[in-house]
């Protein structure tokens, strides 16, 4: 028996994941959704079998942390942690139903900071046998895949609507849809307007770099300038337009300053990726293209753009996250969308309500950086096959 | 005097090292020599404990170096390595100063100190105000020896120190070591693929194949009896004759009195130059001249032979 | 070489700066025309002054606490017995600067109620990232020759450390500090819908009541604050990298602003050398 854990890191995050299940709040109690509920310890949610299963895979875990690191153990420490993160979720949705039963309609189960802490840690832990396993982009879908399905199956089947959170989420609904929709749309909408100005202007400093100083020197400055300052700054103009044009249908306040706003910001990752696209291309190839007899057009439509694709995904994959996540502010303009709940909630002290617009927002953006982190690996490997 | 004994280093099962044993005495010039990966570099940085050996022990002045402290140890040993590894937020000045100023000598003396060093290392008074990106690759190399020789360590030790240089600077090179090292008498170990290399510089060569000491002679011994076909073939092969020949000076086959007539010979060249020129003149008798250019005899082919 | 001074932003910047921060009351009559349906045309809910004053102490506070922990991690990720952990922390720095700063901001309300402490949580956290990821490449760029020169010389652990790993990984470290407090300053103007007292109230009251003035008056402040700040770091980061030859020193054609916040975008794009 070797004196140290061969993974350090499994057995930290392991230990950490007990630890704060059983000290911190599992779960969390509140008689109605405006108060902070009182937390509730592990014993007080767990059904016996599910803390057998859970010690199980919990043991398991540390134990697997103290053996050589092989690809099986890594695979079983996976699989382990995977398995460990259902029972955490399961627990919580079961407890909260059985809870709930004869309690008044107004009473709040929520999820508490034991359960956030130990998910983050095993989600963590699976993160890091991921690595060690050098887990490829299909990989690391299939991981992601395979976790997120069964519990997208337990919501359906209705194993959290007794959580407060999912509870919220029922009394929104048709809300929650309007506003998932709004947010998309704000984001679409920018990136596309940013595409359509960026990808010209990244064209013509790539061809003219005399003036990359002050065209990425203008779109820098828009970039430092924070962002509720810069919707707030585009609300007079816009309200002096809209006094000026009514039968413009837009207004000071709403989605058009919100989506100039964010068009503006996604201005410079788009225009410094197509000019750093079109810079990645070997110039070895494009004088060879010449000396074939390319025109300039041909060698940007077969050449550069092609080659330099996998840079501007990469940069589009940023775009994305950031739109992502100043659409949320965008809220405060009136413009809708995931941010409208998270500055609602705040406004009523309401934490499910926060919540109910803060991880969408979030799990969005990890979607798109995820998706496109892949494509943009897939495009690199085609390359250089 | 450094004393290596049944020194070995694995890692796993890859024995690196195996079983060397030699001595350098003080003041003397070892060069290290063998083929890639035969733990050349391995064996010097066991002597200033950057790898610590797996087995046997190495002494420097009678102490086991085990027992010594690291940092003691290492701050009395000059390490000059092939990248040079200068400090590139560093003037050359305060590159030169490191070890000095870590053992906290006075600005006074430290600066008197760098000022000799660039002139021993032949570099301009300016120079120390420069950063090592504005030097040339043989500029940065005389500061990066200069820096080894701050702190007057009694050990120089050197990794392949002019492999990344052009021909000429390595040779430029070559000659200003010999010139320190005359002047200054230090133990000097040296690494290097280039067998020519050493057997210009080195008093004594050790030839490493695979982690183990083939030989360990003067130069003139190896060529002469070398230890084995694999030596005899890395040092020299079928040019044995004329390195042999290279490891002699004009001055100690000197005929003093008349000369013949024509371009001389300078007395301190090798005798592999002699004959490179009687090749080229047809000539069985060349004039040789002294240090100052006064002719001083003549030399022979026939002493070639001898 | 006089032609030059007079291009140097933060020579104009500052003044403009504090003339808003200090003299926004002098607008008044400016305000009162553009604006005639908002009384009193100057936000009087605190001076600028103040307002200034508390949200830079709270992006001073808890940027140092970003900079103690994200530095601290970032050497323990790069030294030998801490290996192992660097691969996860830099995972965990990439995955957690893909989350919307106001997002970290919501999600610190239920943790830690309003005011200024889940403000100040969020910005310390969500400033770590930047600079954890950054130490890391920093110290990770340092050569490997000179690190093994200034081993082989007889530098212990600690001087090799601070006198050749710090002093060569600081422009990128710095440039992570840069985007975290620039950020930072965005995040802590969104801090009033929380209770925090900064200025992002003006924008805030502003919004809530209709009252477009105050917005802008909050935004000029804020705005130049920030840009400000940004021009300071690259003042900082040019003194920084005076060793460096010309080239590598990445002077951007036709001034300071193109290496600024955009780094992080720039950084991203070549994948993380910057």
């Amino acid at each position: 028996m070797k004196r140290a854990p061969a993974n350090k890191v499994l057995f930290l995050l392991a230990l950490a994941a007990i630890a704060t299940c059983l000290f911190a709040g599992f779960l969390t109690e509140a008689p109605n959704r405006l108060v902070t509920g009182k937390p509730l310890a592990l014993w007080q949610a767990l059904g016996t079998p599910v803390l057998l299963a859970a010690i199980l895979a919990t043991g398991a875990l540390l134990v697997l942390s103290w053996l050589r690191q092989s690809a099986t153990v890594l695979c079983a420490s996976l699989f382990a942690a995977g398995a460990l993160l259902f029972l955490l979720f399961f627990a919580a949705g079961e407890a909260a139903g059985f809870l709930m039963k004869g309690a008044r309609p107004a009473q709040r189960i929520g999820l508490g900071a034991g359960f956030w802490a130990a998910a983050f840690c095993l989600v963590m832990a699976m993160i890091d046998a991921a690595q060690r396993l050098k887990l490829g982009p299909a990989g690391r879908l299939l991981v992601a895949t395979s976790l997120l399905l069964p519990l997208a199956a337990m919501a359906r089947w209705g194993i959290f609507d007794q959580l407060s959170l999912l509870r919220e989420y029922a009394a929104q609904r048709d809300a929650f849809a309007a506003q998932a929709v709004r947010h998309c749309a704000l984001v679409a909408a920018a990136v596309a307007a940013a595409l359509a100005c960026g990808v010209p202007l990244g064209l013509l400093v790539a061809r003219r770099p005399h003036i990359a100083g002050a065209v990425f020197g203008t779109l820098n400055l828009l970039q430092t300038i924070p962002s509720i300052a810069l919707f707030g700054l585009l609300i007079a103009p816009f309200s002096a337009l809209a006094a000026a044009v009514p039968g413009l249908g837009i207004a000071g306040i709403g989605a058009a300053p919100a989506i100039v706003a964010l068009m503006l910001y996604a201005l410079l990752p788009v225009a410094r990726n197509t000019q750093a696209g079109i810079a990645a291309a070997d110039p070895a190839i494009i004088e060879a293209a010449r000396a074939m007899g390319f025109t300039p057009r041909q060698i940007l439509w077969r050449v550069e753009l092609p080659l330099g694709a996998p840079v501007f995904i990469a940069g589009l994959r940023i775009v994305l996250v950031q739109a992502i996540g100043l659409a949320a502010v965008a809220a405060l303009v009136g413009a809708g969308g995931f941010g409208s709940f998270i500055f609602q909630g705040i406004g009523q002290y309401a934490t499910d309500l926060v919540l109910l617009g803060a991880i969408p927002t979030i799990l969005l953006a990890l979607a798109a950086d995820f998706v496109l982190g892949i494509a943009a690996q897939l495009l690199l490997r085609k390359e250089s096959a | 005097m450094i004393e290596l004994e049944g020194v070995s280093r694995s890692y796993g099962d890859r024995r690196v090292v195996e079983d060397l044993s030699f001595t350098v005495e003080d003041g003397a010039f070892c060069a290290i020599v063998g083929p890639s990966g035969s733990g050349k570099s391995t064996s010097l940085r066991m002597i200033n404990r950057l790898i610590e050996p797996s087995a046997g022990t190495i002494r420097i002045a009678g102490e086991d170096i085990a027992t010594l402290g690291l940092t003691r140890l290492r701050r009395r040993i000059g390490y000059v390595i092939q990248s040079g590894g200068l400090f590139p937020h560093w003037t050359v000045e305060d590159n030169i100063a490191t070890v000095p100023r870590l053992l906290r000598w006075d600005e006074a003396r430290v600066a008197e100190r760098v000022r000799a060093l660039l002139e021993l290392v032949r570099l301009g008074h300016e120079t120390r105000r420069k950063y090592p990106h504005e030097l040339s690759g043989g500029q940065q190399q005389r500061v990066g020896v200069a820096r080894a020789l701050a702190a007057d360590p009694e050990i120089l030790l050197m990794d392949e120190p002019f492999g990344a240089l052009d021909p000429l600077t390595r040779q430029a090179l070559r000659a200003e070591l010999a010139r320190i090292q005359e002047a200054t008498r230090k133990t000097i170990l040296f690494v290097t693929h280039d067998i020519d290399e050493a057997l210009l510089l080195a008093d004594r060569i050790a030839i490493l194949r695979d982690g183990r000491l083939l030989q360990y002679a003067t130069p003139q011994e190896i060529l002469t009896r070398p230890a084995s076909a694999f030596v005899r073939e890395f040092v020299g092969g079928a040019a044995l004759g004329l390195k042999l020949l290279a490891q002699r000076r004009v001055r100690d086959h000197l005929h003093p009195g008349a000369a013949p007539a024509g371009e001389p010979v300078a007395q301190d060249a090798p005798m592999s130059e002699a004959l490179s020129e009687m090749v080229l003149r047809g000539a069985e008798f060349l004039p040789v001249r002294d240090a100052g250019g006064r002719i001083a005899g003549s030399v022979a082919l026939a002493d070639m032979l001898r | 070489m006089s032609a030059r001074r007079y291009r140097d932003p933060l020579l104009w910047l500052a003044p403009l700066f504090a003339f808003f921060v200090l003299g926004m009351p002098a607008l008044r009559p400016v305000f009162a025309w553009a604006f005639p349906a908002v009384e009193p045309p100057i936000y009087a809910g605190d001076t600028f002054l103040a307002l200034w004053l508390f949200h830079a102490a709270l992006v001073a506070v808890s940027s140092f606490a970003s900079l103690v922990l994200g530095i601290g991690a970032g050497i323990i990720a790069t030294r030998r017995w801490g290996h192992e952990f660097r691969a996860i922390l830099e995972a965990l720095a990439t995955i957690g600067q893909t989350f919307p700063p106001v997002a970290v901001l919501a999600l610190a309300v239920p943790a830690l109620g309003y005011g200024a402490l889940p403000t100040f949580l969020a910005l310390t956290l969500y400033g770590v990232l930047p600079i954890l990821q950054n130490t890391i490449a920093g110290l990770a760029g340092v050569p490997e020759p000179v690190r093994e020169a200034a081993e082989g010389m007889g530098l212990t652990q600690a001087e090799i450390l601070a006198k050749v790993e710090l002093p060569l990984a600081a422009p990128v470290i710095l440039a992570g500090i840069r985007i975290a407090v620039i950020i930072n300053i965005g995040t802590a103007a969104i801090g009033s819908t929380v209770g925090a007292v900064t200025l992002g109230a003006p924008i805030i009251g502003g919004l809530v009541g209709d009252k477009t003035s105050y917005v802008i008056q909050g935004a000029i402040v804020v705005a130049l604050f920030a840009i400000l700040t940004d021009a300071c770091f690259e003042r900082l980061r040019r003194r920084l990298e005076r060793y460096k030859a010309s080239g590598a020193r990445r002077d951007p054609p036709g001034g300071w602003q193109v290496a600024g916040f955009g780094a992080r975008v720039r950084a991203k794009v070549s994948g993380g050398s910057g």
